[in-house]
């Protein structure tokens, strides 16, 4: 490591750029990018890159690696630089001259850090990882790996089942990352200073450390060596491994005001804006959603910290528009006072403020009108699913006046076009709640006639796959044909209305998700299959390509159907049951079984605790500023779920309103 | 309404940045500096800034001009000087502010005014092929009354004529000494009107067709039998434009 770390490589990499797409990607130079400080720690400081498997400019803009940057760049004994995956025109260019993976710092090669630590957010990007480490120089395999080599290490979402990448990965963080990141900083600065004794000593050393997770040191055993065998024990093989990897979660986002200088890129990326994270954790327990479900409890961030993190912000980034950011930020307790001292401040109307998820009811549309600068072109919903009965079956408990009323207030103050989020190929739908989609968006379309001539919704559906620590982890997802009937269907029923534009994502890609998702070790050489017949940037419609995957399961004798389309028992040992995101195992089967029932369950917010493990396990607990449910709608903890079910007055309207926009 | 006019030169890794991510920067600085911009109408208010020719992607310049309006309503910095020391440390590594100055009102717009820009390129032997061929080369350019390329143009493929807009060519060694074997430095003047000739294209005609770091020197205006810069720096002697001209 220290031996090849040496000197900056931007003079072998310019001379590459001139010859590839939007090189501005690859050099760096943010403002808010503090240059780390290699003299640190006597010229040795632990050294870590942290990186991103998918481009700069999907991969800058993420918060959770801003955080750790700065984190680390903030300890006496520490560097942090950050890395991007090279696009495939670069990334030829590297390789056909010779020039590794690199820092966008300072334009250090990959192997100069002590660790290449991942985020990883979507399992499409697994190769991507792959690929990275291998231009890094260093071998994809762990056991390949030498002391000489950096660590390859991982965090985010997809790490609560890292088992497809056990072969690649030295170590995976569950949770958390702003305190484990420092633990593990000492235990590599105390592997450094007693001279690198071994690898292996190293993992032995960070298996103690709670939250991480060393994959070599665990064995698993499988039922059989056929495709349909299943895992018999996951067992730990060093003492110094616990049975069960805990995840890290922090108290109190109030003690990590991060990024305190967030990075803003010299050119574009996605979410180009103010980022303010305003709490972390969701307990409205839909049942398909992994991060409300491993992201527990709910954590909020104190409203005065959020506008001043806003104000300071914009001053110093120069940005117009903030987002606050969280799984469902109209839930804040403090978003009303928190949007109204922003708009306030705003002295010259210039600051535009986005709120990523917006709920589904009138006070929505409120808040969003409050802030909404300029011209008002869409406004998104995401109901899901598209029948009462199909929304108490994944818990997102919609009622459908709610989403009218919503609608209805959205087209009424100046919006064109409203878009909908819906998922298919959830567990028991029926044709009957695919076609609901359909007639959700005709109604919405029919209230907008109340406003305009001509209103405009866009249904949006992704295939469903179920993911690990969630109630639908047992359930075998739609196979390829069944979502691709499901949308033909649907897209059937939506054609004659011209006011209906529907997008839908690749059902091929959702199946490849869904493997790699509840996959297991099996899956380590299908993904290295898939990688060296080229399969990168799989997330990218124009990159992916199924029959890569197809083949790498093949030749290694798997099936999808193991991995993605069988439904799973409840006895049956789950690939990730030796890692705790908090959840009580029998908690997520009795969700399981309520979701078959069609039993709704309230947001334990402000309603009694039914003990999902947590907040009791970690002795923390929800830190909500107030203790009533927000105003407004079914979102609310207020909300009469035995209404849900009635036909709502507004879809007897549409006719009647039909007859009157016609007849103007 | 006043309008400052600045002039600034890109350097280093912030040469990959594109015309358009330039001015994104740009504003954003000017939101960070308070500089008092006025704001178009309209349902998305942007602040009113006027940038010159755009350079290419990968270009380095001593040259990049900036316009922009201040909104009489508004407080903050108004003095050109005043407004170059508070926007420069808000600007990235690389690029520097080197002169400021009001504009006459009634000022034609820089895409308007520029006639030429002027480049300088080190070229090494690897790419150039032999300097010394080079000079021939370039002897033979200056020296034909046509010299026609095939280009692309907002899709279609089309024959133009190169040679009108040729207003200077020299090969040099670099450093100055000779002879001229493993870089030669190109220096050139390239019109703008009717349209611009791209410096790829004059290089590509003396058969350099490798994508390197081309330095834009100056954009002259010449006006009424004079020549002159859309704004000088501000420590060169009076007599500089005459002897440039």
């Amino acid at each position: 490591m220290s031996s090849v770390r040496a000197e900056p490589i931007w003079e072998q990499l310019e001379p590459l750029l001139p010859r590839v797409q939007k090189p501005a990607r690859y050099i760096g130079c943010e403002l808010g990018a503090v240059e780390a400080d290699w003299s640190k720690a006597g010229g040795d400081p632990v050294a870590w890159l942290l990186l991103y498997p998918d481009t700069y400019e999907i991969g800058l803009p993420n918060q959770g690696l801003q955080i750790l940057f700065e984190i680390l760049n903030e300890r006496p004994d520490a560097v942090a630089e950050r890395g991007y995956a090279p696009w495939t025109d670069l990334e030829a260019e590297m390789r056909g001259a010779g020039v590794p993976l690199f820092s966008v710092d300072t334009h250090r090669a990959a192997a100069a850090f002590d660790l290449l630590a991942f985020n990883l957010s979507a399992e499409l990007t697994f190769t991507n990882l792959l690929n990275m480490v291998d231009l890094a120089g260093v071998p994809v395999r762990g056991a390949d790996r030498t002391a000489e080599h950096p660590l390859v290490i991982a965090g985010g979402h997809c790490t609560y089942n890292p088992e497809p990448l056990a072969d690649f990965l030295d170590a995976v963080v569950l949770g958390d990352g702003e305190e484990v990141v420092s633990e593990i900083t000492e235990v590599v600065a105390g592997w450094k200073a007693h001279g690198r004794p071994g690898r292996e000593a190293l993992l032995r050393a960070l298996a103690t450390v709670e939250g991480v997770y060393v994959p070599s040191a665990y064995e698993v055993t499988y039922t059989s060596d056929t495709a349909d065998a299943v895992i018999e024990s996951v067992r730990p093989v060093w003492p110094e491994a616990p049975e069960l990897v805990e995840k890290r979660t922090i108290a109190d986002l109030a003690e990590w005001p991060y990024p305190r200088s967030q990075m803003v890129p010299l050119t574009e990326v996605v979410h180009d804006r103010l980022n303010v994270e305003v709490f972390r954790g969701c307990t409205r327990g839909c049942r398909f959603c992994q991060a409300g479900m491993i992201t527990r409890p709910v954590r909020e961030r104190p409203a005065e910290q959020v506008v001043a993190m806003v104000t300071e912000g914009l001053e110093r980034t120069g940005y117009d528009e903030v987002a606050l950011t969280s799984l469902s930020t109209a839930d804040f307790s403090g978003i009303a006072d928190v949007v109204g001292e922003i708009v306030a401040g705003d002295t010259e109307g210039r600051i535009s403020v986005s709120l990523p998820s917006l709920r589904v009811d009138a006070f929505g549309v409120d808040i969003a009108a409050q802030i909404q600068k300029g011209r008002r072109t869409g406004l998104t919903f995401a109901p899901e699913a598209g029948t009462w009965r199909m929304r108490q079956v994944i818990n997102k408990l919609i009622r459908e006046e709610d989403l009218y009323r919503a609608v209805d207030s959205a087209y009424s103050q100046g919006w064109r076009r409203v878009k909908l989020y819906f998922l298919t190929g959830l567990p028991s739908e029926t044709d009957e709640d695919t076609l609901g989609i359909a007639r959700l968006a005709e109604n919405c379309i029919e209230i907008g006639r109340r406003h305009l001539r001509n209103p405009s919704v866009t249904v949006s559906v992704g295939g469903f796959v179920p993911k690990p620590f969630t109630p639908f982890q047992w359930f075998g997802q739609n196979t390829v044909v069944e979502l691709q009937r499901k949308i033909h269907l649907l897209r059937d029923a939506v054609r004659h209305n011209r006011g209906i534009q529907m997008k839908w994502h690749d059902p091929r890609a959702t199946l490849v998700e869904g493997i790699l998702g509840r996959g297991d070790r099996r899956l380590g050489p299908v993904i290295e299959h898939a990688w060296r017949s080229g399969a990168t940037f799989q997330e990218w419609s124009e990159c992916f390509d199924l029959s890569a995957w197809e083949a790498a399961l093949e030749a290694n004798g798997l099936t999808p159907e193991q991995f993605a389309y069988r439904h799973r028992r409840e006895g049956e040992v789950l690939p990730w049951d030796h890692l705790n995101a908090g959840l009580h195992k029998d908690f997520l089967w009795q969700d399981w079984q309520d979701a078959l029932a069609e039993v709704g369950l309230p947001d334990c917010r402000w309603t009694p605790c039914y003990d999902c493990g947590a907040c009791t396990g970690y002795g923390i607990e929800h830190v909500v500023a107030s203790a009533v449910p927000p105003a407004g709608g079914s979102q609310g903890t207020g909300q009469d779920l035995d209404t849900g079910g009635l036909l709502p007055e507004v879809v007897a309207v549409p006719v009647e309103l039909g007859a009157r926009a016609g007849a103007s | 309404m006043t309008r400052i006019r600045l002039r600034y030169s890109k350097h280093g890794k912030v040469r990959f940045l594109s015309h358009r991510d330039m001015a994104k920067v740009v504003e954003r600085a000017i939101r960070r500096a308070k500089v008092p911009v006025a704001y178009s109408e309209g349902f998305s208010p942007r602040p009113k800034l006027h940038f010159g020719l755009a350079l290419s992607t990968g270009y380095e310049s001593g040259a990049e001009y900036l316009d922009l309006d201040l909104d009489p309503d508004r407080v903050g910095v108004r003095e050109p000087e005043a407004i170059a020391e508070a926007l420069q440390p808000c600007m990235p590594a690389g690029v520097v502010i080197t002169a400021s100055a009001a504009l006459e009102p009634g000022e034609p717009s820089l895409q308007d005014v520029v006639t030429s820009t002027a480049w300088q390129v080190d070229l090494a032997t690897d790419i150039a092929g032999d300097p010394a061929d080079l000079a021939g080369r370039a002897d033979n350019l200056l020296a034909a009354a046509t010299h026609e390329i095939e280009i692309v143009r907002k899709g279609k493929q089309v024959r133009e004529d190169l040679r009108p807009l040729l207003l200077a060519l020299s090969v040099e060694p670099t450093g100055g000494v000779e002879p001229i074997t493993e870089r030669a430095r190109l220096t050139f003047e390239l019109g703008t009107k009717p349209r611009s000739v791209r410096p790829a294209e004059l290089l590509a005609a003396l058969g350099v067709s490798e994508p390197v770091c081309m330095l834009r020197t100056h954009q002259w205006i010449q006006r009424d039998g004079r020549r002159f810069e859309p704004l000088g720096l501000p420590d060169a002697s009076p007599h500089a434009e005459a002897r440039a001209s």
